[in-house]
């Protein structure tokens, strides 16, 4: 170790790894020298907060599989056995299902910033089309998460989902089988979400948050008056509208972190049921698959499209064109890019119309929502109706009235 | 844009009103006091001794009761466990499936989850709502649970109590019938002290469904108490960093 000291300190287990791997690059170009704008507002703390609910979902997951058994005689004994006889596994249990919920409460207002500031609009089409392949993954991952605890909520809304396969003419019920293993929901069909729900699609979902990761940083962050920051650069080739995202926004992310996690907190553990909307009152009674409860909902993140299903009416006796219309209402949103012809991308300078086609969107979608949980009436079905063609509304005629809307002058620099 | 969703809102209010109304008939409210260990422990006696011949409580153990009532392991031993086991034992029953078929049409279910499946207050009012029909085989139906497969456990300890039929008046004069119960024959508790004692019993089955509960919730005061420590903490380094931003 004597002698050449100095050589070492330059070169160091720094420039030992760097000569081998990017390290010290990855840190400047994702990190301490990525420019992002200075003037994101609470809007901007859904993406970070995303990622934190992800990795918390993957840490107590891997705690929760330690004691969780996939077998349709165990499992909901097992999910007992862990609020009950393992050491912190209530709690464990609590943030696996409050993460859920909050998972995708943040990503609703992620994807609602999107809305507002215009960010899925060029050039950050790619971020938003890997965005929307998460949220269909993370979807697929709640639904079938949802049915390892094995109550009876989990197993007959799996048997609702999966049987809207079945309506799909003429193949319907071959898919259907091939998907639960079995003629209904069972042992088989838990086995092969467990597998799925703990490795395959977690998999996915972290290989598509880099790829998120990646497209953003390769065009850079959008900001809430949708101006390019890139357009106006020093001497230096920094952006003037940009600061380094650490130690600015990491600092800053920080507090938004805390935050959410008091109001995480609250959830976990005062009301990890809230309500019945995180955590279902017939989930506590196991599976029966002979014993059909009387009003089956799914869980709260799922229940617009649920309600859209339900408000399409069948065509001789299939619900085929309801299911078409479920898909059709999350893959409508893939095109959002290419739907919005307005000029401008934030709100702060659209005009009226958008403004107003957001709101009635953002309404019928809440009220669908509800909608979703209650059992239909007459009433309901006919608000159903409405808030879907609302829905479908706001994305096929969004390339007229974008078009049409007055806009307001963009200004060159972002206003504080 | 607010005052545009706060319109449209107050359009659609009414078909929320609409949806919250409705629901069968009156429950009367629970009240239990999960910090009465008194209580937890009458209940936990009644459980065992009137519930758990033909119900299990599979997934919970005798030595966790004590612990978290305050009872010793001995007297859990001498007062709670009936099977001749030991305390560190799941709640379970000797009941055969078949045999339980044959004697009620079904397997009783298990009940250490019940309190979180059926909520307190359905759980206090079905207990209280047993009546003499002899159209059933056990000579007994619930108001709660129409034409339950369960005999009425407790008649020693309620009486029997027998249906009347009223006819009610409304305001607009239009005449609906309702169904109460009436005590024809006393049991060996007031009628205070059942509900006092189905009041225990309840607490005690809440508490079975979640025995974490109190530490929860414990736990959470101390956790919020240092998040908010902490958001100071992370609020003045956020402000410390941005200052030079404008």
């Amino acid at each position: 170790m004597a002698g050449n000291t100095s050589e070492k300190w330059q070169g160091g287990l720094l420039g030992w790894i760097d000569a081998r791997f990017p390290l010290s690059s990855m840190w400047y170009d994702h990190l301490a020298r990525y420019y992002a704008p200075k003037n994101f507002n609470f809007w901007y703390f859904f993406g970070s907060l995303a990622l934190m609910v992800l990795v918390l979902q993957i840490v107590t997951g891997i705690w929760l599989t330690m004691n969780y058994k996939p077998d349709a005689e165990l499992a909901f004994n097992s999910v007992e056995y862990i609020m009950r006889d393992v050491n912190w596994g209530w709690l464990m249990r609590y943030m696996h299902s409050t993460g859920a919920s909050a998972f995708f409460v943040v990503v609703y207002l992620h994807m609602f910033r999107g809305l507002i500031y215009g960010s899925f609009k060029k050039p950050r089409e790619l971020i938003w089309i890997f965005g929307m392949i998460i949220y269909v993954a993370l979807m697929a991952e709640a639904f079938m998460g949802y049915l390892l605890p094995w109550g009876q909520m989990s197993y007959w809304g799996a048997q609702v989902i999966i049987n809207l396969f079945g309506a799909i003419p003429g193949i319907g019920e071959t898919v259907a089988i091939w998907i639960r293993g079995d003629y209904v929901v069972a042992d088989a069909t838990l086995n092969r979400f467990f597998a799925f729900h703990v490795i395959a699609v977690p998999i996915v979902l972290l290989a598509l948050v880099v790829l998120h990761i990646l497209a953003l940083h390769e065009v850079g962050s959008n900001n809430p008056d949708g101006v390019e920051i890139k357009k106006n650069k020093d001497a230096n080739g920094i952006p003037l509208d940009g600061i380094p995202f650490h130690p600015y926004y990491t600092v800053k992310d920080i507090v938004g972190v805390v935050v959410f996690l008091i109001f995480f907190s609250i959830v976990v553990f005062f009301m990890p049921e809230m309500g019945g909307y995180f955590l279902e009152a017939n989930n506590f009674i196991p599976a029966d698959p002979l014993k059909t409860p009387v009003h089956i909902a799914p869980l709260w993140y799922f229940t617009p499209f649920y309600a859209i299903l339900r408000a399409v009416p069948s065509i001789g006796g299939s619900a085929f064109p309801g299911v078409l219309a479920m898909a059709l209402a999350i893959v409508v949103m893939f095109f959002l890019p290419w739907l919005d012809r307005s000029p401008v991308k934030s709100i702060r300078y659209r005009g009226t119309v958008y403004k107003v086609w957001l709101a009635l969107f953002v309404v019928s979608f809440i009220i669908l929502g509800w909608l979703g949980m209650e059992a239909p009436t007459e009433l309901y079905t006919i608000i159903a109706r409405v808030c879907t063609i609302i829905y479908f509304a706001f994305f096929f005629l969004m390339p007229i009235y974008t078009k049409m809307d007055k806009t307001k002058p963009v200004p060159d620099r972002v206003t504080s | 844009m607010k005052k545009q969703l706060i319109a449209v809102l107050l359009v659609l209010a009414p078909a929320w009103a609409f949806a919250s109304s409705g629901s069968g008939m009156h429950m009367d409210e629970a009240n239990i006091d999960p910090n009465n260990k008194a209580s937890l422990q009458r209940g936990a006696r009644l459980f065992v001794n009137y519930c758990l011949s033909c119900h299990s409580a599979a997934l919970m153990r005798y030595e966790r009761i004590g612990k978290d009532l305050g009872i010793k392991d001995k007297l859990v031993a001498e007062n709670l466990v009936f099977s001749g086991g030991k305390t560190a034992d799941l709640m379970t029953v000797a009941t055969h499936p078949e045999d339980a078929k044959e004697w009620f049409g079904i397997m009783p279910p298990d009940l250490t989850v019940i309190a979180r499946a059926r909520g307190v207050d359905w759980l206090y009012n079905y207990m209280r709502s047993f009546y003499r029909d002899d159209s059933k085989i056990t000579g007994v139906n619930n108001l709660v649970f129409p034409d339950v497969g369960m005999p009425h456990v407790l008649w020693e300890l309620q009486g029997w109590q027998e249906a009347v039929v009223h006819t009610v008046k409304s305001e607009d004069g239009s005449e609906t019938k309702a169904v109460s119960l009436e005590l024809v024959e006393p049991g060996l508790l007031t009628p205070k002290e059942y509900d006092r004692a189905i009041r225990d019993l309840v607490n005690f089955l809440d508490y079975m469904g979640e025995p974490a509960k109190h530490e929860r919730r414990a736990l959470g005061v101390k956790v919020i108490m240092f998040l908010l420590l902490l958001l100071a903490v992370a609020y003045l380094m956020k402000r410390d960093y941005w200052k030079d931003i404008h």
